[in-house]
């Protein structure tokens, strides 16, 4: 049976071409919702540090303050959006969860915008592994 | 049998300004467009889009979903309302996807 | 029905192993994470299935409703099968009978939406039961070559379901864990397949997963292997459906 483990760190993926493309193509994404490069700001990113099937991963992110909305990326899927999430005044918490996809370990980015044009962001690395055992 | 599904879980009783979680989740494949079917053939993007909640009427939290979002799209977020109300769920997709889903809160 | 079902009640086989009980499901040995999806029904992924279920359970001019009640009462069921009754037969089985001879529906499709909503359903309903599989001398039987096909090398690979899932379980194949697997959570949501999906699928996938010969849906011998597979569970609580990496 083939071993399908892909166990990632940043550095390794960098010397790859079309990772470096990715990653650019994620701080597209990131600047065309926030605006801006955000930088780092704090804010909860909850998953699974070992994710043992990326079809369905649960993921949770919150920011410690009210914020008009928040945002999900990737740099190594086939694309760098996840989703987008605006809130209106009934929201009792600045947080969403959501099941989102994972091609392979990588380092997933949540970014927050407040009200008054802030933005920040924060990551997080996560390893996928594949069930050994797929029917073909 | 229904061709589209969607469940909304909400706690069994809600009080006034007190904080509750808002569960939805609608049958929807989700298909990237990146997968091919058993012949080989690939299969076409077909997503659900867009995802709002409003408050009667109000908008109270939108999503907009890409293609990793996964199958049966599940969002989970936190409501507060100070007097009863009624919620209302709509999802929007590829080829004309249309869902909506409705909740009327009683508070406790 | 209900004879059969108080026989297999009757005759209840007991586990396997006498001794310290080793065996551990599936869901104790995944990560925290899935652990916690299966536990949760607010965001347990086979919550539309299940809601698709109870729509189904009350479909129709003769729907399962107008016989059974609500599907609590079928509580304990799911965990006497697979059951003899004129031939080897699973819940889907006993559902989709039912469906043709009592609700004169015609037979659904392996693995269609609906089969997997009633089953999943159905095997809800015996949440936190162990498993009971009946004793009988043709299911002694089916149990016997069903034991047989787990401990025969299969497949271009050459592999048996004893070599990974007896020898090498709590192992690792390429970063996962090797489960034992035991039967004690079907239907089960697969996040490979993004659906739920039956035991006997799960069958089919390692099967050509060792590059074997698929035995064919409801074959005498994907029967026989979930005979057996149900006595090497006896005695597990079950938490179905569940949900699998």
């Amino acid at each position: 049976m083939k071993r399908r483990t892909l166990m990632a760190g940043l550095a390794t993926w960098a010397l790859l071409p079309q990772a470096q493309a990715s990653e650019d193509a994620m701080r597209a994404a990131i600047r065309r919702w926030a605006g801006q490069d955000p930088p780092p700001g704090p804010l909860t990113l909850e998953m699974a540090e070992l994710v043992e099937n990326g079809n369905a991963v649960p993921v949770r992110v919150a920011a410690r303050e009210p914020v008009l909305g928040l945002a999900l990326f990737t740099p190594l899927n086939p694309e760098p959006e996840v989703i987008h999430v605006a809130f209106g005044p009934a929201i009792a918490r600045p947080e969403f969860s959501t099941r989102m996809r994972l091609a392979r370990s990588q380092r997933i980015v949540a970014v927050a915008r407040a009200a008054d044009g802030r933005c920040w962001q924060t990551g997080l690395d996560v390893i996928v592994t594949l069930a050994a055992c797929v029917e073909p | 049998m229904r061709s589209t599904r969607a469940v909304i879980v909400l706690p069994a009783a809600i009080q006034a300004g007190e904080p509750f979680e808002v569960r939805a989740t609608v049958a929807h494949a989700m298909e990237t467009g990146y997968r091919n079917d058993d012949a080989g053939t690939r299969l076409p993007r077909d997503l659900v889009r867009r995802f709002e909640c409003r408050l009667d009427g109000e908008l109270m939290f939108a999503a907009d979903l890409f293609p990793a979002v996964s199958a049966n799209p599940y969002v989970a977020f936190w409501m507060r309302l100070s007097q009863p109300g009624e919620l209302s769920f709509v999802w929007r997709g590829d080829a004309g996807f249309e869902h909506r889903e409705l909740r009327r809160i009683t508070l406790s | 029905m209900k004879a059969v079902l108080l026989l297999g009640a009757l005759l209840v086989v007991t586990a396997l192993t006498a001794t310290a009980d080793e065996r551990r499901s599936g869901r104790d040995t995944m990560s925290p994470a899935l652990r916690a999806l299966q536990a949760d029904d607010g965001q347990h992924p086979a919550q539309l299935a299940l809601a698709l279920g109870q729509d189904l359970w009350r479909t129709g001019a003769k729907s399962c409703a107008s016989c059974h009640g609500d599907p609590e009462r079928l509580r304990g069921v799911a965990t006497h099968y697979p059951a003899w009754d004129r031939g080897l037969i699973n819940l889907p089985g006993r559902i989709q009978r039912c469906r043709v001879q009592h609700q004169g529906q015609p037979a659904w499709a392996p693995e269609a939406e609906g089969l997997l909503a009633l089953t999943a359903l159905v095997a809800q309903q015996s949440r936190g039961l162990p498993l009971q599989p009946p004793a009988g001398p043709e299911l002694d039987v089916a149990a016997r070559r069903g034991q047989r096909l787990f401990n025969t090398r299969l497949g271009a690979l050459n592999l048996s379901c004893a070599q990974c899932h007896d020898e090498r379980a709590g192992l690792r194949l390429g970063g996962s864990l090797i489960p034992q697997g035991h039967v004690d959570d079907y239907p089960i949501f697969r996040l490979e397949w993004q659906s739920l999906g039956s035991l006997q699928r799960r069958l089919r996938g390692c099967l050509s997963g060792v590059r074997a010969t698929v035995w064919d849906w409801n074959s005498a011998e994907l029967l026989a292997l979930e005979t057996y597979l149900a006595r090497r569970s006896a005695g597990m609580s079950t938490q179905a459906p569940g949900v699998r990496p």
